[in-house]
């Protein structure tokens, strides 16, 4: 029983995780039609913002020292500032460029906030205790779960209610929805496409910084390359869920995370360190199936 | 004064030229169809009034300000509403929710809930079926619905100018005059400004109004829509004999 709650919870925090990272993927590419690469490197600058630069291993901790209510808005203002500052100096330009220009510019940009990072803090991970009071387990139905898996599922939950209702109750979210599904037809009513732009990138970068202080909180490190794995699993969820599909990349996250961890203890030893690869082809498996995702992006077929 | 004016515009797409040296005004109140066949270039003027696709030259007036090459959301900030070929629905969401998207733009937030709902008042006592099924997903509805749906939406911002793109395109011919009642009507009411696109003339000729007739990229004839119907030079025009 306590076994199959641990996994169950395992399943849910991880899955919380690509959840989070693929809805910061969906946002973006809803409404410019962008795969965006640096999401990644997005999370791990959110992340040594905390830090001042320095290459030792122990980390000089900076603003990291902040009480965890000034912390965390730090961390989602970073996050939503750098994802802005990267709408506004590298994707503006591109705003009519074909989507695969627009993502090479993604990957780009990725490496050129992954070399400022190295420049500044050396690519040795760094140790830092982030929230600690966090690492500590609680006992649920005989079950001993980290407190910090707990939060990340709640914070999670929190964060899928509050976008939703934002997308649905805000004239804002409205304009997001409309913008994603017609961006011209929403423009001709008014609606002006660099609000909602810098909405969504704001909107995908404090989602990013989330996941970097989940990532900071349960690792210990803060690390360049932190961002690279929940990136390219949020990528696949993103492209599971249906490219655009926000509801379907949350659902293709949590997939994602339960796959993961059911192989991790069900695959034989031997197979383990190939996990990923049977990740990988399950996700084949699907696109093949259903080549427009689970949720495909475009809404409810039109009639004439 | 006018409303909207047009000088030399011209629209390209790469070696294609659409429209050719149009010049063109609009007085406000006033009712325009623009017709003519396949490939005329309506469409792409009317986008490009829209500022949807910029001309390539020419210089495009819209209350009283320069609006060539402007982006389409400060265009429809200025007041001019425009409804493209195909019927744009955002079709996952409900109608209400379409209808609201372009609503008291002008309005700030905290008055913004209070507008909208005088606006939908409006729009829903002028199509009713559109109340009756607001919590519905737009894209259910039948094209004529849709149709309805686009029109009080372009209402919803309170426009000076409404440029629609073939109203009647596959719609039943009953449901085509109720549109046309329905827009004349609250052109009447609100003073609106019409610029309507038709392939046919024969809307035109039983609306009334003014009329232009394009074709290959150029604005042949502009007239009185009921006179030009009986014109010898506007059947040439349209269907082009003595040319081939
Ligand atoms: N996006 C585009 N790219 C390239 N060529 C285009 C594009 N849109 C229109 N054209 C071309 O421009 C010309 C004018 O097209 P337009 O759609 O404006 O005609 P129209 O008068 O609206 O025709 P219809 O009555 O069929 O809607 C046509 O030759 C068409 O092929
Ligand atoms: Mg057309």
């Amino acid at each position: 029983m306590s076994a199959i709650l641990q996994i169950l919870f395992d399943a849910l925090s991880l899955g919380s995780l690509y959840a989070l990272g693929a809805l910061g993927i969906a946002l973006i590419f809803g409404v410019m039609r962008l795969v965006n690469f640096a999401h990644g490197d997005v999370i791990a600058f959110s992340i040594f913002a905390l830090l001042w630069p320095s290459v030792d291993v122990v980390a000089r901790v900076g603003a990291g020292n902040l009480p965890w209510f000034l912390l965390i808005p730090f961390v989602l203002a970073v996050g939503a500032g750098l994802s802005v500052l990267a709408e506004l100096t590298v994707f503006r330009r591109f705003r009519n460029a074909s989507p695969a220009t627009m993502m090479i510019a993604s990957f780009a940009l990725g490496f050129v906030i992954r070399y400022f990072l190295l420049m500044l803090y050396s690519s040795r991970p760094k140790s830092i205790s982030l929230l600690p009071a966090l690492s500590q387990p609680v006992e649920i139905l005989g079950a001993r779960i980290p407190l910090l898996q707990v939060i990340t599922i709640l914070a999670t939950v929190a964060i899928l209610f509050g976008l939703t209702s934002f997308l649905r109750r805000t004239r804002f979210g409205l304009e997001m929805r409309a913008a994603a599904e017609n961006f011209t037809m929403a423009r001709m009513l008014g609606v002006r496409a660099n609000r909602v732009i810098m909405g969504a990138f704001a909107l995908s970068g404090a989602l990013a910084a989330a996941i970097g202080l989940i990532l900071g909180s349960q690792t210990g490190t803060a690390d360049i390359q932190m961002g690279a794995n929940v990136m390219l699993m949020a990528f696949i969820a993103t492209v599971i869920g249906g490219l655009g599909s926000l509801p379907g990349a949350v659902i293709a996250g949590f997939l994602l995370g339960a796959a993961s961890v059911v192989m991790q203890v069900t695959l034989p030893i031997d197979a383990r360190p190939f996990r990923d690869a049977f990740v990988y082809g399950a996700v084949i498996a699907i696109l093949i199936v259903r080549p427009q995702g689970l949720l495909s992006g475009r809404g409810t077929k039109e009639r004439v | 004064m006018s409303l909207l004016a047009l000088s030399d515009v011209t629209i390209r797409y790469g070696r294609l030229t659409a429209v050719r040296n149009v010049a063109l005004t609009l007085a406000e109140g006033e009712v325009l169809f623009i017709t003519g066949p396949n490939g005329a270039g309506k469409s792409s003027l009317l986008r490009a009034i829209a500022g949807v696709t910029p001309p390539a030259g020419g210089r495009i007036d819209f209350a009283d300000h320069d609006i060539t090459g402007r982006a389409p959301e400060d265009i429809a900030r200025l007041g001019l509403s425009m409804v493209p070929e195909g019927r744009d629905v955002f079709a996952s969401l409900t109608i209400e929710e379409n209808l609201m998207v372009g609503a008291g733009m002008h309005v700030k937030e905290s008055n913004w809930r209070a507008r909208v709902t005088n606006a939908l008042e409006e729009v829903y006592e002028t199509f009713p079926i559109l109340r009756d099924r607001r919590h519905a997903q737009a894209g259910l509805l039948s094209g004529g619905q849709q149709q309805m749906l686009v029109i009080g939406r372009a209402l919803m911002t309170n426009p000076r100018l409404v440029a629609i793109d073939e109203p009647s395109l596959g719609l039943a011919p009953n449901i085509t005059d109720q549109v046309y009642e329905r827009l004349i009507a609250l052109q009447g009411q609100r003073k609106l400004t019409l610029l309507i696109v038709e392939q046919s003339s024969t809307r035109a000729m039983m609306v009334g109004g003014r009329m232009i007739l394009m074709r290959g990229g150029e604005v042949l004839i502009d007239g009185d829509a009921r006179a030009m119907g009986q014109s010898e030079a506007m059947q040439a025009a349209y269907f082009g004999y003595g040319e081939h």
